[in-house]
């Protein structure tokens, strides 16, 4: 086994993780712009809950790509075009969204804001369902032939399992939000925040778990079996937390359920990066996908340097917008009216 | 209709509209950080009221590019897998570099930028917009370092038919990558500087229309006051200013991609000589310049093009430094391609469709001729009209004639269309190759790759249409929203990134300079009334 291949498959590991876990509550704040929010004045504090940061946390999956497309070309291509016509909603899911946040408080008119809305809505629900299902199929395979390429058409990537991981992120996303919005706001909206956490963490968190449950029978690796369980009981801890109302605890939880499960993810399929459906011989590994040593260890020093110093302003960043947003603090929206 | 050609018009559309928001971000972004400088040096209330404006179409057009950019970075592998695993173990580090050493900076610093507003120590709000400016500029320059690979690939070795990388210095300091960072980034001002310069001129037009600013006999402005509406002096003070900095911004930065224009010109006669040769639409050997050649530049076949205007000596110049070397000529050009590189692409099934046919080694020559031209002659009406506002303006205002002010206007447009014909040359320039082969004597021999090579081969026809038609037409469609939402916000004046200026409570005191030093309350602002300016300044 080389060494330096590993490291890069632990890093974009880490980078799936990181991404989850910050726009993870993004995403699912986003999709709780309707439905759960009653009036203009909680989608604005939703909003501005992640306002500051989200687009900070999006950064995170543009980097598990490009470090994928660094360190694993063979990965990279196989996967993204693979998957195209996926990708192609999840990036159109990422515009509306993106656009969206930004500019639905720009015009004063309920229908531009109730377009953006929606937009906000079904766009987090569509890249988080699509990001899900990618993940899904990245670790139980597609139709690839010996070049890596897809075979068998637009659809032939289509099973339960990008079913399984789509539901797995839409759910984990929208029980995060709920603990996210009941750590950073305040009033009615966390108390029915807080509500939401109580009655659907365990219906959320359940495709993730199913799904990383799966792997670990496919896969049968013993250290899996082990991770699976610090999850559960990262779930289970959430739950209570929940309900005793340490909402910063429960959060933390739920933190610990997210890594445990990716942990067990990756570990169950490594050192396969993608199977290929057709034919075991096809599969990329992490040796066959990977770059030259000498690519991968000047992407080494990069990260060395470049991860812990996101770590470090991107924390600063939540330190400085700790405080909890609520409905009073809400500004009355005003209209841009020409000169 | 194949998939390699849709493939092609999708990079092309998203790419060349990627790059409208780019130059405008990169720029807008720079003069934000100086102007919010300005104000934290002075506390002069106009550098605030530039700072918020401008600062709030900088957000308006930023969010496009990272919503676009994220397309970019998803489409190599997407559509152009053959390409990503030919490429990837050099072509993938530069963009990881720009992800973990610039996406983060950029939407991080500026996440507190906009909403640190009396919330951060007025150093660090300060710091965070120039880390993001500066990250933008980091960003143009790892992605630039890609795209300079593929005009010149540098720093690799062939191993088993695929460049690994054996020096990322090379890769980092490519001399193409040298002088194309600082051409795009002068490029990029321009496009800022004439953005000032037009919005200014507009509402220095609109104040002398509403009767608010007059001129008096010796035709210095007499300028006026309409606090109700935010339109008082330090207002007058923000359009000058903004439109003095505009066009200073305009023709310093015609000045840099003259200079660094010149220099990658010289490089590409050797790097690439085909695509220079289709610059200029010669096809003979020659020294002179065309300025206008006339014949058909379609038939891609040099046997009609006659030259009408040439500056003798010229183009040697533009290549060589001198008016006498004779420029190698489509004529003399093709058959050393051909000998290199073969005249058919070879039975490979990578090529699909057209393995075994002929390959076309000179680029769409009116692509590439008018597209050089047009580069040009945009930038220079750019800075030719920024020379002429400064004098015009040198009395404290502009006239009232509407013509004028819809040319101001207008002219927003030219430097854009100059990036976007540079790319669109450059780009379409390097064909047949996705990856040129270098001749040049620092190249590296038979590091190339046929465009026709580098297509998904797992990707369908259908799918490509698809995605292709969903971009546009949803890229058309935002386009028109971010235009429509630029010119409300344009329109609205400082007031639409200030409402607290219309609430006309500070309206006496935005008449002095220095209201709001840099230790007053929230932009200088109502002392309590902080938290609300953040909020609406944001969202
Ligand atoms: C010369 C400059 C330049 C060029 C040639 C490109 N870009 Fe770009 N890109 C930028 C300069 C830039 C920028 C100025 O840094 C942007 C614009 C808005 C922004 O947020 O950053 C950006 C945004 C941006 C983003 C979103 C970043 C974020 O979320 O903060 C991605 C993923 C890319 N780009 C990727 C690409 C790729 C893969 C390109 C090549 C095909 C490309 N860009 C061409
Ligand atoms: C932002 C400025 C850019 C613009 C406006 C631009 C424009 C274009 C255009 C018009 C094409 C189509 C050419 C053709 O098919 O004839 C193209 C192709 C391409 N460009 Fe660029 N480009 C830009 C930057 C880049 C960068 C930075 C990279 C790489 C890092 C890049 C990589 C490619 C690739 C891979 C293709 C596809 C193959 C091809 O058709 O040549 N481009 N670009
Ligand atoms: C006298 C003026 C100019 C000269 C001699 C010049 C020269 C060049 C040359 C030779 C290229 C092609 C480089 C290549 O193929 O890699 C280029 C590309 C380009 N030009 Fe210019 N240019 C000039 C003015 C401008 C202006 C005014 C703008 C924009 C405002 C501009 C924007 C660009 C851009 C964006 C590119 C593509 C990116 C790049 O390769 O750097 N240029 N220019």
């Amino acid at each position: 086994m080389e060494t330096l291949p590993t490291v890069w498959f632990i890093v974009i590991a880490f980078f799936w993780t990181g991404y989850l876990f910050l726009e993870g509550f993004d995403l699912g704040v986003g999709m709780m712009m309707r439905g759960f929010a009653r009036n203009n004045t909680e989608r604005r504090v939703l909003l501005n809950t992640i306002g500051p940061v989200w687009d900070g946390n999006e950064v995170w999956l543009i980097t598990a790509g490009a470090a994928t497309f660094a360190a694993f070309p063979q990965w990279y291509a196989a996967l993204f075009s693979g998957l195209y016509l996926p990708l192609v909603l999840v990036l159109l899911a990422l515009i509306f969204r993106a656009v969206g946040i930004e500019y639905r408080g720009k015009v004063d008119s309920d229908r531009w804001r109730s377009g953006w809305d929606w937009a906000i809505a079904l766009g987090s629900l569509v890249a988080a369902f699509g990001v899900g299902a990618m993940l899904g199929l990245t670790t139980t395979g597609l139709p690839l032939d010996a070049n890596g390429d897809r075979v068998g058409g637009a659809f032939a990537w289509f099973n339960g399992y990008a079913v399984l991981g789509g539901l797995a992120v839409v759910g984990f996303c929208l029980v995060h939000a709920a603990a996210f919005l009941a750590l950073k706001t305040d009033g009615d909206v966390r108390l029915r925040a807080k509500a939401l956490v109580l009655r659907w963490l365990p219906v959320g968190l359940l495709p993730m778990a199913a799904w990383a449950a799966a792997l670990v029978l496919r896969n049968g690796k013993t250290v899996t079996v082990v991770t699976l369980l610090v999850a559960a009981v990262g779930a289970v801890a959430a739950w209570l937390l929940a309900k005793a109302g340490r909402d910063g605890l429960s959060f933390a939880g739920l933190g610990i359920f997210l890594v445990a499960g990716t942990v067990t993810i990756f570990t169950a399929v490594f050192p396969t990066v993608l199977p290929s459906t057709l034919d075991e011989a096809f599969s990329l590994t992490v040796e066959s996908a990977s770059s030259s040593d000498y690519t991968l260890g000047v992407m080494s020093v990069v990260a060395l340097f470049g991860i812990p110093a996101v770590l470090v302003y991107q924390g600063y960043t939540y330190w400085v917008f700790r405080k909890r947003v609520s409905s009073s603090a809400i500004p009355a929206a005003h209209a841009v009216v020409a000169q | 209709m194949e998939a390699l050609e849709i493939a092609r018009w999708q990079f092309g559309i998203t790419t060349v509209y990627h790059f409208l928001m780019v130059p405008l971000t990169i720029g807008l972004g720079l003069l934000v950080a100086i102007m919010h400088t300005a104000w934290y040096r002075t506390g002069k209330d106009q550098y605030l009221r530039m700072t918020k404006f401008w600062g709030k179409l900088f957000l308006i057009n930023f969010i496009m590019g990272v919503a676009t950019g994220l397309v970019q970075e998803f489409q190599f592998g997407m559509a152009w897998s053959e390409y990503s695993r030919f490429v990837g173990d050099v072509f993938g580090a530069p963009l990881a570099m720009e992800a973990l050493l610039a996406f983060f900076v950029e939407s991080i610093f500026l996440g507190l930028w906009i909403f640190g507003w009396g919330r951060l120590p007025k150093a660090v709000h300060l710091l965070s917009i120039w880390c993001a400016s500066l990250a933008t500029i980091a960003s143009a320059y790892f992605i630039l370092a890609a795209n300079s690979w593929m005009q010149h690939p540098v720093g690799v070795e062939m191993i088993d038919g695929r460049p690994v990388m054996v020096d990322v210095w090379a890769v980092l300091t490519n001399n193409t990558l040298l002088v194309a960072f600082p051409h795009t980034i002068f490029g990029a001002l321009s496009v800022a500087g004439g953005f000032l310069l037009g919005v200014s001129w507009y509402h220095l037009w609109k104040r002398r229309r509403d009767g608010i600013d007059t001129v008096g006999a010796d035709g210095r402005v007499v300028v006026g006051s309409d606090p109700a509406r935010g339109r008082d002096a330090a207002d007058h003070k923000v359009w000058l200013r903004s439109l003095r900095i505009g066009a200073v911004v305009a023709v310093v930065s015609f000045a840099g991609v003259s200079l660094t224009g010149d220099l990658q010109a010289k490089l590409m006669f050797d790097q690439q000589p085909m695509k220079m040769a289709a610059a200029e639409a010669a096809c003979h050997d020659g020294t002179g310049f065309s300025i206008l050649s006339v014949g058909d530049l379609g038939s891609n076949d040099c046997s009609d093009m006659v030259a009408v205007a040439e500056l003798p000596g010229m183009l040697s110049f533009l290549a060589n430094g001198d008016f006498d070397t004779d420029i190698r000529g489509i004529n003399t050009l093709l058959p050393e391609y051909q000998e290199r590189f073969g005249t058919h692409l070879p039975d490979n099934p990578i090529y699909g469709e057209r393995a075994g046919t002929e390959i076309d080694y000179v680029p769409v020559m009116e692509v590439t001729y008018w597209g050089f031209r047009i580069m040009i002659t945009f930038g220079m009406l750019a800075a030719a009209a920024a020379v002429v506002a400064l004098w015009v303006v040198r009395k404290g205002t502009v006239p009232e004639s509407k013509w004028l002010m819809r040319l101001a206007v207008f002219g927003i447009l030219a430097p854009f269309g100059a990036n976007s014909a540079g790319w669109i040359f450059t780009e379409m320039g390097r064909q047949p190759f996705v990856v040129a082969p270098n001749p040049d004597p620092d190249g590296i021999d038979n590091v190339f790759m046929f465009t026709a090579a580098a297509v998904s081969p797992g990707v369908s026809l259908a799918e490509l249409i698809f995605s292709l038609s969903a971009f546009t037409l949803v890229y058309g469609a935002l386009l028109v929203v971010e235009v429509k939402l630029l010119a409300t916000y344009c329109r609205g004046g400082v007031p639409s990134a200030m409402p607290e200026l219309l609430h006309g409570s500070t309206a006496e005191g935005a008449e002095k300079d220095d209201d709001g030093g840099p230790d007053g309350g929230t932009g200088g602002r109502g002392k309590d009334s902080g938290a609300d300016d953040v909020l609406s300044f944001a969202y």
